[in-house]
């Protein structure tokens, strides 16, 4: 019986805790998402604003239209979640395998160092780098190495490096994190069964320290393909990505339902990766 | 024995000194042969370099000099994946990603072995270790005596020409131990391969080894088989390590060939024999004898003295009684007392001394060993 009302109250407690995270995500995560839904769906009137009656218009144009900016946008946040990978996994390794702990610590601390300084003043910063007045180019050209400056900036290149620059802490700490926990004696064990090192990471190294790989993946992919800032200040008019396309929408005399639509589409090419990774933890 | 499958050349391993310290010689010259079909046991307490050994035989470290050879090839440079050992690792190291199945599959796979071979093989390793039920389970689903199976089963399905063992019993409980022991004896014989076991357990050494490697500071003191040991025990650590020992300390006054008198503490002359020539140019020694190879005898009672036989005279301190065999601790001079171990036979069932009883302590000369400080 008092079992049974501790039980009871117990239940009751969990659901009133609860209430504070709820609320949480109505306000600020479900709510939005719905006023952007229905202001997808609607009429662009006068300055832009939603109208009256309902229509599918701005989703046919996302698809028709804009459907190069959209494929330009998956394809460079896959890209740069790709090259994160393939440098963020052999860095956290090589810091993993410091034998002394100071070191790694001061490695950790470099990776971290950048967010010190803002965003927007880090992507200005490869502006002056690849400019054709810029850094690289007047290197380059001092040594002979080109006789002309090299278009740089404004192209999918340039969007690419600033994302892969911006990005890779993303992918290194939650990849460090899991190699950290990574007991190497399972390696022993394999080479034992006669794994040379190649075998010995896909088969071992690898599925073990997966987890860190897919949150690493998604929380880069996730900003990666919504970025605007980079693509504005590094990609001109061949690095155009969605995030500039909605924010253009929004700003001055745009378009607030196409902005919405865009908006939506993009959150649904969010939300596929993100409940892959939830459903790949849930097994674990 | 017939040809050696392991040796050990003047084997060297110093790791590098950390900050402050000084670098530490895990393995200090070591000099082995262990031959084929043999069981191996390295023993000795904890952080003699038992471990480091295993490792360097297995490759998963060089040694700083010296050289190691498997069936006669010379192991330097050779990575542990090409080496034609495998290893039991104390805590199993099963791979917790992939089922037991899958985990005992893996050896096989990298050595590319024919798909359904390798299921069979698998299978049957399973079932040598009477496990096959439990194929589909991950390792962490498993008990403790269950997973040392299944790295037993891992290791060996490979057929590996050595199975190296680093104390792979120490986690289970006594009774799983002892089962386990038994187990691993019996299949070692069936299988006919070379097994190195590593354990600080001189019981379980002495039950299951053909023959023992004492190690102490980095240093091999004495190999043989487990009789060997225990009744000539090269110095007074293995005497000490293997079994239980009286020590006596005294200084050696004459000597023959082979044996010699000795002088106790309290001015007692002993006989015994000496396990070394070389303890004849030291002054100092001590006189090694096991508990059950003491005789008591009532004060009263008549002995027909032999050459061999020492007789001296104790007095009774205290008693234990432990089922099996009863201890008595015999005083036999100023603070020298003696253990002495008598078993409970059917003509002598019940404490046939009390404490403080004077009595007549004995033994043969063969069972007292003479040996350096
Ligand atoms: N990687 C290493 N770096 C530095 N010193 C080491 C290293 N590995 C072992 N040692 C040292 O070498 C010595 C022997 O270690 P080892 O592990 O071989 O002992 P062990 O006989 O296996 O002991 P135990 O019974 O406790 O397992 C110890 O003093 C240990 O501290
Ligand atoms: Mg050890």
């Amino acid at each position: 019986m008092a079992l049974w009302l501790t039980t009871l109250r117990r239940k009751h407690n969990e659901l009133l805790l609860s209430v504070p995270a709820l609320l949480w995500l109505v306000i600020f995560f479900i709510a939005p998402a719905l006023l952007i839904i229905v202001i997808s769906v609607m009429t662009r009137g006068s300055g832009g604003n939603p109208e009256l009656p309902f229509t599918l218009d701005h989703y046919q144009r996302t698809f028709g239209v804009f459907s190069t900016v959209l494929q330009r946008s998956v394809w460079i946040a896959f890209l740069t979640t790709f090259i994160c990978l393939l440098v963020g996994y052999p860095l956290a390794l090589f810091i993993r395998t410091r034998q002394n702990p100071s070191m790694r610590r001061f490695a950790l601390f470099l990776i971290i160092l950048p967010f010190w300084t803002n965003f927007l003043v880090r992507t200005y910063a490869w502006q002056m780098l690849l400019g054709r007045e810029g850094i690289i180019n007047n290197f380059m050209l001092s040594l002979g190495l080109i006789t002309e400056p090299l278009q740089l900036l404004n192209t999918e290149f340039a969007v690419l490096l600033g994302l892969v620059y911006g990005f890779l802490p993303f992918m290194v700490l939650p990849i460090y994190a899991s190699v950290e926990r990574f007991d190497f004696r399972y390696v022993e064990a394999a080479q034992d069964l006669g794994a040379n090192y190649w075998h010995t990471f896909w088969r071992v190294m690898l599925p073990m320290t997966l987890p860190g790989v897919l949150a690493g993946c998604v929380l880069v992919f996730i900003p990666a393909i919504g970025a605007f800032v980079t693509p504005d200040l590094l990609g001109g008019r061949d690095g155009f990505m969605i995030g500039n396309l909605i924010q253009s929408q929004f700003r001055g005399t745009g378009n607030l339902p196409l902005g919405a639509a865009v908006s939506v589409v993009m959150l649904s090419l969010v939300i596929v990766p993100l409940f892959a990774y939830i459903r790949s933890g849930g097994e674990k | 024995m017939s040809e050696v499958k392991v040796r050990l050349r003047n084997v060297v391993k110093e790791f590098p000194a950390r900050r402050g310290d000084k670098p530490v010689r895990a393995v200090d010259n070591i000099s082995l042969d262990i031959y084929d079909g043999e069981f191996f046991a390295m023993l000795g307490p904890s952080g003699c370099g038992k471990t480091t050994t295993l490792r360097m035989i297995a490759g998963f470290e060089q040694p700083s000099s010296g050289e190691i050879l498997i069936d006669g090839e010379p192991m330097q440079g050779v990575p542990a994946y090409h080496r034609p050992v495998n290893t039991v690792f104390q805590d199993y190291a099963l791979f917790p990603h992939m089922t037991i199945f899958q985990n005992v599959m893996f050896g096989l796979e990298m050595a590319r072995v024919d798909k359904k071979e390798a299921r069979d093989r698998a299978m049957s390793a399973l079932e040598m270790v009477r496990l096959p039920h439990i194929a589909q389970r991950k390792p962490r689903e498993l008990s403790g005596g269950q997973q040392q199976r299944v790295a037993l089963a891992r290791a060996l399905v490979k057929q590996p020409s050595v199975l190296l063992l680093d104390e792979p019993l120490g986690a289970l409980d006594l009774k799983l131990r002892r089962e386990m022991q038994l187990e691993l004896k019996t299949m070692q014989q069936e299988l006919g391969i070379t097994f190195v076991f590593v354990t600080h357990d001189q019981e379980e050494a002495m039950t299951m080894a053909n023959r023992i490697a004492v190690m102490d500071g980095g240093h091999v003191l004495q190999v043989g088989r487990s009789d060997e040991i225990y009744e000539t025990p090269a110095n007074r650590f293995v005497a000490d390590f293997i079994g239980e020992t009286n020590f006596l300390s005294g200084q050696l006054v004459a000597h023959s060939n082979k044996s010699g008198t000795v002088r106790l503490d309290n001015e007692t002359l002993i006989q015994a024999l000496l396990s070394h020539q070389d303890v004849v140019d030291s002054g100092e020694v001590v006189v090694a004898i096991r508990p059950e190879r003491i005789m008591l005898r009532a004060y009263d009672e008549v002995i027909e003295s032999t050459d061999n036989l020492n007789i001296i005279n104790g007095q009774v301190r205290q008693v234990y009684y432990i089922g099996t065999d009863t201890r008595y601790i015999v005083r036999i001079g100023n603070d020298i007392d003696l253990t002495v171990r008598v078993q409970n036979t059917e003509y002598q069932k019940s404490l046939a001394f009390r404490e403080m009883q004077t009595v007549k302590v004995l033994w043969d000369t063969t069972n007292a060993r003479i040996l350096t400080d």
